[in-house]
């Protein structure tokens, strides 16, 4: 197990090596004088050349790569150009805003999603089946974008059933000290500042959600179809089981390893989604950062959050890696 | 085995395959039309492209001229079932015309990923060795970055526009291309009918694009079927966010988004863009779902 997890983490360099090539690369593509692009037309000349210094453009690309990888090893991410405010800190400020929905969105759209997959493939061709299989096909052909706006219109505007933005009510004040709402509200005790932060979130959550959901209940009920036709499963039903039991306890079981994989690959439409989620309720994480240096030229922003989106992508897909082969044995071997 | 010697060894290699695969594809459409998925599929994609070919024929209409401010954010009426957006512009209007737009994206971003990752794929999975771990190692680099991500950063960097977005979006699709067909190199090659044109001394470039493509045919047109529907759905995100088709292109992300400071007042602006998507992307998906089924024999077995 061991040796595996080794040989996976060996393979790994070679990829975070081509990503953050390409991504220092990207600054290199924007066409004309970067640094003229970044400051603007009227930007004076001290400025560009205090940038230009800073970026190491008067260096050979080589030099400037490996000066640049030397920072960001270092965690150094540069700074941003509009306030100064080193990429790093911002971006340590606002990586939990954005890990929190992330997370309550996989939470939900696995619950549901692989339930859903479930009740599909034990009732399969029912009305309820082919519902199911149905509302996922439109989930995974829905803008979330466009169902954000709808759930707004409907929940968050002409009713405010639920807050259309941020994370936490104007007039509410928190201590932060893991910069999670969740747990910073339930650490100071506060029931009240907790269900606000809970029902701040919900909305995005559940918008979030459905980038994974439809993905999980096909893959679910296919999975569980092929294993509830393989020969154990006959053998729990003949020895007698509660059929609950051998739905939960036996096929459910196996089922679940193909579904675990997805999961690690359903990150990057969840980080991706996020970007899109947090730019529509106005939630202060590392998407709507990104979205708002994209717009204002940032590029050292841009940079740093794609190197690390990037890098939490890769890193959590070797670790559902490494869960799959101490689940699944056989993978070990290989 | 004798009927793939024959097909070796006669001269005309292209046109007995080409007949063998006309009995496959033929088997395939009534395999289609048989399935619910298929059928919808088949008449929405038909419905859309047909609706993009005809409309400056049914509707000719200039997006610049069109706007008339006495008629802005009138709610769906008879004479605008869809409602009038800002300008004072017919919504349902302006999204036919987008149907253009959103199809030349989806399919000019599946030919450009197709080509460059079937290439990619071919090369890897025939040369082996070297040129596939370097070819799978940047697919893996690109595979690296969450899509839509990096989808944003290229726009970012080269500008936003329409272009932009579809050179951002295909390069993205890539990897899926290489690796579907990598995989299906790896299989054919073993095949006896291809160590037999290799035996034979036939050029590599001729195995690759005669033999070992036209069998690879099927994943792949599923992929690009899928494709459409995800590069729709990708360049509208794009368009959404500002950075793909610019005004006056009546291009149905950048509609939603032009409706968000009139959300209350005016909801019909965000919502029937957001149908024509949806619609869109569903009709490719079930066509994709359709021709998965019908394609691969052996899924018939199991459902």
């Amino acid at each position: 197990m061991l040796q595996y997890i080794l040989r996976r983490l060996l393979a790994l360099i070679p990829v975070w090596i081509g990503v953050s090539i390409l991504v220092f690369a990207l600054i290199r593509l924007i066409p004309g004088d970067p640094v003229t692009v970044m400051l603007g037309e009227r930007a004076r000349l001290a400025d560009i050349e205090r940038l230009r210094e800073q970026m190491g453009f008067n260096r050979s690309i080589p030099e400037q790569y490996f000066e640049w990888m030397g920072r960001v090893l270092r965690g150094d991410l540069g700074e941003s150009i509009f306030n100064r405010m080193p990429v790093m800190s911002e971006l340590k400020q606002r990586l939990p805003a954005t890990i929190e929905i992330v997370v309550v969105a996989l939470f939900i759209g696995v619950i549901v999603g692989v339930s859903i997959g479930i009740i599909s493939a034990v009732r399969r061709d029912s009305w309820i089946d082919v519902t199911a299989m149905f509302g996922a096909l439109i989930g995974v052909s829905m803008p979330i974008y466009w169902l954000a706006l709808l759930l707004i219109y409907a929940l968050a505007v002409n009713r405010r059933i639920f807050p259309p933005s941020a994370r936490l009510d104007v007039d509410l004040d928190v201590v932060r000290r893991t910069g999670f709402m969740l747990i910073d509200t339930a650490l100071m005790g506060d029931r009240r500042l907790f269900l606000n932060a809970l029902w701040h979130l919900i909305l995005p959550a559940s918008v979030l959600s459905t980038t994974v959901m439809p993905i999980l209940a096909r893959l679910t009920r296919s999975s569980m179809l092929e294993v509830l036709r393989q020969d154990y499963v006959r053998t729990a039903r003949a020895k007698g089981l509660r059929e609950n039991r051998v739905i939960i306890g036996h096929a459910l079981k196996n089922a679940l390893l193909p579904i675990v994989t997805v999961i690690g690959l359903q990150l990057g439409g969840l980080l991706g989604g996020a970007l899109l989620t947090e730019t529509i309720f106005s939630w202060p994480g590392m998407g709507l950062w990104t979205y708002r240096a994209i717009l204002s030229r940032d590029y050292p922003i841009v940079q740093g959050a794609v190197l690390v989106s990037a890098t939490i992508y890769v890193v959590v897909n070797l670790l559902v890696d490494i869960s799959y082969a101490y689940l699944d044995p056989r993978i070990r071997y290989q | 085995m004798t009927a793939d010697a024959q097909t070796i060894l006669s001269p005309d290699v292209g046109n007995t395959t080409a007949r063998r695969s006309r009995g496959l594809f033929r088997d395939a459409w009534r395999r289609l039309l048989a399935s619910w998925n298929g059928r919808i599929g088949l008449t929405v994609v038909t419905l859309i492209v047909l609706l993009a070919i005809l409309a400056p024929i049914i509707d000719p209409y200039d997006a610049r001229t069109d706007s008339n401010l006495r008629m802005s954010r009138k709610p769906p009426s008879i004479e605008h079932p869809f409602g009038t957006d800002r300008l004072g512009r017919d919504m349902l209007r302006r999204i036919i015309h987008g149907t253009r737009v959103s199809l030349s994206v989806g399919v000019v971003v599946v030919f450009l990923s197709g080509a460059v990752g079937i290439l990619l794929g071919l090369a890897a999975g025939y040369f082996g060795r070297g040129v596939d771990t370097v070819i799978m190692r940047i697919m893996d680099v690109l595979l690296a970055f969450p899509g839509i991500l990096l989808a944003i950063a290229i726009v970012a960097v080269r500008g936003p526009g329409l272009g932009n977005t579809m050179l951002a979006v295909a390069i993205v699709g890539i990897p899926g291309y290489a690796r579907v067909t990598r995989s299906m190199v790896l299989s054919l090659r073993e095949r006896d009918f291809v160590q037999a044109a290799e035996s034979v001394g036939v050029k590599d470039d001729r195995i690759m694009f005669r033999h070992i493509l036209p069998n690879s045919l099927s994943p792949l047109i599923v992929q690009a079927t899928l494709g459409v529907g995800g590069a729709i759905l990708f360049a509208a995100a794009l368009g959404f966010l500002g950075l793909g088709a610019q005004p006056p292109t009546p291009e149905w992300g950048a509609m939603i988004s032009d409706g968000i400071p009139f959300l209350q007042t005016s909801p019909h602006m965000v919502f029937f863009p957001g149908i024509a998507i949806m619609l869109t992307v569903l009709g490719f998906n079930l066509l994709g779902d359709g021709l998965r089924d019908a394609l691969d024999p052996q899924t018939q077995v199991h459902d």
